[in-house]
């Protein structure tokens, strides 16, 4: 009885060790496999628009909703500007923002109509003491056809030395969402360890909703080159008193690599893992 | 005597073949370890060569693939980066660090195509 007992052990013995040994190669295969090492890379991105025969830009002005906290048209103008400035792409001029949503109340809306003489020359209309509201792409149809407009656009290029000039429309509109979101949840254990974990609540949120459009025209021609369009979201707790002006910053910011590609390489820094 | 002759060479042919392999493996793992180190210092042309060589070497090297793309990726060259991830996965499907240099290199790729109109 002693005898079978101490075979059937000698042999789980070696059985385990013949296991152990097993898990061990493979482990030895598994990290010779995965041996790997880590490498930061930058990707080039190549310029949409070939702005070579340019010096110079004009960021001409926007077709933007009246706000109350936020003048789209002149923090997107004095944003590019600066921006541009900081990063040395092209001569950026520096004139007066053109009053871009009543010059295209006053214009027609036929591409052939000879362009508003100066924009300087733009009179108030009675209605205008009233703001304009522009809350979706559907209230800017109305004032878009100020893009399509060469000749108003030639007249500008002509004004200041042919330069790319960029316009287009900018909307921030506030937005509301309410439904679950995830968060940590610091706690403490039984044993008064701290314990972070995430917890599923049910908020209700506000924020804005920004979406340019950038246009870039031609300013020898008055001809369309590129157009771009972009959407960007934030979303507060409801009881959290965030200006629109801090939010409209907050989403510029985002877009503007993308805007600054247009005209420019960029380098997308990023990691990598080599393998052996 | 022939059959004997026969089964000789297809012996040797057998045991012979794994030696081979091998040493197109330890070849290729040569050039791909000597492409890490040049590439941590920044001569990121002479990688390119020295993991090309290592996927003509040894054509089922799912590294050296996986490297080239990665380096292609760094000089810009996203057609050819991505069908040397392509290759690299269709090696290795469950290779995880692959993958997850493939779904990085997308995001940039999906970003620059979308840019190009494509």
């Amino acid at each position: 009885m002693t005898a079978r007992h101490k075979k059937t052990v000698v042999r789980r013995t070696a059985g385990g060790r013949t296991k152990a040994t097993l898990c061990l190669a493979l482990l030895a295969v598994a990290t010779a496999c995965t041996s790997y090492t880590e490498i930061p890379i930058e990707t080039p991105i190549q310029p949409k628009l070939d702005v070579s025969a340019f010096q110079r830009i004009f960021i001409a002005g926007f077709i933007a909703g009246a706000n109350e906290d936020v003048d789209a048209n002149m923090e997107t103008v004095r944003l590019l500007r600066s921006q541009l400035r900081n990063k040395g792409i092209m001569r950026v001029i520096d004139a007066d923002t053109l009053p871009l949503l009543e010059i295209a109340k006053q214009n027609s809306g036929d591409a052939n109509t000879p362009p508003v003489p100066d924009q300087q020359a733009v009179t108030p209309a009675q209605d205008q003491d009233k703001p304009t509201v522009i809350n979706d792409e559907k209230d800017l149809e109305r004032y878009q056809h100020i893009f399509a407009n060469v000749a108003y656009w030639k007249k500008i290029g002509e004004e200041y030395q042919q330069p790319l000039i960029v316009t287009g429309a900018v909307l921030i509109t506030p937005s509301q969402a309410s439904g679950f979101v995830q968060r940590e949840q610091e706690t403490y254990d039984p044993f008064g360890r701290r314990v972070v974990i995430s917890v599923r609540t049910y908020m209700e949120r506000k924020g804005f909703i920004l979406r340019p459009t950038f246009i870039f025209i031609d300013g020898r021609t008055g001809e369309t080159l590129h157009s771009e369009t972009f959407r960007e979201q934030i979303l507060y707790n409801a009881n959290q008193q965030t200006p629109a002006l801090s939010s409209y910053f907050e989403l510029m910011d985002r877009l503007l690599p993308a805007f600054l590609n247009t005209l420019s390489a960029q380098k997308i820094k990023g990691t990598r893992t080599l393998l052996k | 005597m022939q059959f004997r002759s026969l089964a000789f060479a297809l012996s040797l042919a057998l045991v012979s073949a794994p030696a081979a392999w091998a040493g197109q493996r330890g070849q290729a793992k040569e050039q791909v370890e000597f492409g890490i180190q040049v590439a941590q210092r920044g001569l990121w042309k002479e990688a390119i060569y020295r993991w090309e060589r290592a996927a003509q070497i040894d054509p089922t090297y799912a590294a050296a693939f996986n490297n080239l793309a990665v380096a292609y990726e760094h000089e810009g060259q996203l057609a050819k980066a991505r069908a040397a991830y392509e290759k690299a996965l269709a090696l290795e499907p469950n290779n995880a660090l692959v993958r997850q240099n493939y779904d990085l290199f997308k995001e940039i790729n999906d970003r620059a195509a979308q840019k190009d109109g494509r």
